[in-house]
């Protein structure tokens, strides 16, 4: 297992192996990423009952918690795949890190700006300064200091290292922004989804909330997976087996 | 060491006879205090609520005015290079531009904050609370600030850069610090936010000067 583990991870390491072994995943990606986004999507928009307070309204979570979620660890991939470069100079964990940010961003504002929806019926508010709120826009800034900071370098390696320092320091203060404004100030309902407890919900609700939680992912992983192989087409363009394949 | 200790006191002679390196940003902290009366309400009873977030607000931004140059000047005339050639553990070195960091912004801040305190109608039992939480908040903003000025040194335009990177790293140091002070002018207790923030000091202390000591490499290799 581990010998495997090992071996993987060299290979990781090689820009064309990952062109070649992701090419035939793509596809598979796709179909099940799409294909259940519409299974949860039809689930969580048709069947699942109406939430018996908030109404139909609730159902925005169904995109809500899945970006909520994708957003902070899609950071800590980035801070882990920044940490990778560091330590083993692999630049594979580079692109990737540096591919992530903006995705990574973008499901942040997302949750922000399907958070503000989901206020205005529910607190009467687009935006209230709570404890998940405040921490989740700090999030996003996280997001554009990383990306401001790599796109202010002139040296390509200067700009990964930079980013990747930048992001593991983030890391560290995440936890520590995080239950500072959360003994700031809340007023967010509590977390739908705790590893530790059994969920609160309903299983009607529950079921396409956690297959949009897996599509999400699938979604994510498809995105960085499309735009890692652009970073090696352009990084390794000089290279025989990239010229090849630019001709055909 | 000794490079350590030369650097510190090479640093703090400069600044001690060219003032405006120190004294600018306490002018800034003095100015965008005396701004939120004229801009928001000069009714006592309301500044003394808000008094201490707009100390801390304003200590905060002061003290990013003079991070920028923090390491500038030694990238610039190559003492970097010294320093790396010569073998000295760059954590050290972080650690004593930190420490000279607040030595010209965190502690003149500290020592000025009563007097804004009056400014802005503090509440009297909230002046050792504000005392006290800047005297352990401001050091954990120039541990923190070093990391990002270590980061930007070489960049032309790497001061507005800088504040964009460090500024939602401060969020927790404000959140306790103006807690305490406005816990404080409640007549509440206010040593647990002051023990989060020497918790952040402690921290700050231990990991920071790494991520500076390895964003200060990034330099070499413009």
């Amino acid at each position: 297992m581990w010998q495997w583990l090992v071996r993987l991870y060299h290979r990781l390491g090689s820009p064309k192996w990952f062109y070649e072994m992701t090419e035939r995943w793509i596809f598979w990606l796709a179909l099940a990423a799409g294909g259940s986004a519409i299974v949860g999507l039809v689930l969580g928009l048709l069947y699942a009952p109406a939430d018996y307070q908030q109404g139909d309204s609730f159902r925005i979570i169904y995109i809500h918690v899945p970006a909520a979620l994708l957003a902070q660890s899609a950071y800590m991939m980035m801070a882990v795949a920044g940490a990778v470069y560091l330590i083993w100079r692999m630049k594979m964990a580079a692109w990737v890190a540096k591919v992530i940010a903006p995705v990574g961003a973008a499901f942040c504002l997302i949750a922000l700006l399907t958070g503000a929806i989901w206020g205005k019926p529910t607190w009467g508010t687009w935006w209230v300064w709570d404890a998940r709120l405040t921490s989740m826009l700090m999030l996003l800034f996280l997001y554009f200091g990383v990306m401001a900071l790599q796109q202010a370098m002139e040296s390509e390696e200067a700009s990964y290292k930079a980013g990747a320092i930048l992001a593991l320091v983030g890391l560290v203060n995440i936890p520590i922004i995080k239950y500072s404004v959360e003994w700031w100030n809340t007023l967010h309902q509590p977390a739908t989804l705790k590893l530790t407890e059994k969920p609160s919900m309903h299983p009607d609700m529950l079921w396409p909330l956690l297959i949009m939680i897996v599509s999400t992912y699938l979604f994510f992983a498809l995105v960085v997976i499309l735009r890692t192989r652009n970073e090696i087409l352009w990084h390794e363009r000089k290279r025989q087996w990239v010229r090849k394949i630019l001709e055909s | 060491m000794s490079l350590v200790r030369a650097t510190v006191r090479r640093d703090l002679l400069l600044a001690a006879r060219n003032p405006g390196e120190w004294a600018n940003p306490l002018m800034f902290f003095l100015m965008v205090a005396a701004l939120f009366p004229m801009a928001v309400d000069p009714n006592p009873e309301f500044l003394s609520k808000i008094a201490g977030g707009v100390i801390w607000v304003a200590a905060l931004l002061a003290t990013l005015l003079s991070l920028d140059s923090l390491y500038r000047a030694d990238v610039e005339d190559g003492s970097l290079e010294q320093w790396l050639a010569s073998g000295e553990s760059l954590y050290a070195m972080s650690l004593g531009k930190a420490l000279v960091h607040w030595c010209i912004s965190g502690l003149p801040l500290t020592l000025m904050s009563p007097l804004l305190g009056v400014m802005l109608h503090l509440p009297e039992h909230a002046y050792f609370a504000l005392f006290i939480s800047l005297a352990v908040g401001t050091p954990v903003l120039s541990l923190l600030g070093a990391v990002g000025a270590a980061l930007t040194a070489s960049l032309r335009s790497g001061g507005l850069l800088l504040t964009l990177l460090i500024l939602p790293l401060y969020v927790p140091v404000l959140i306790f610090a103006a807690s305490a002070v406005y816990h404080a002018g409640i007549g509440m207790a206010y040593n647990g936010q002051v023990a989060m923030l020497g918790a952040m000091l402690a921290l700050a202390l231990a990991l920071t000067p790494f991520a500076a000591g390895a964003a200060l490499k990034l330099n070499l290799s413009r």
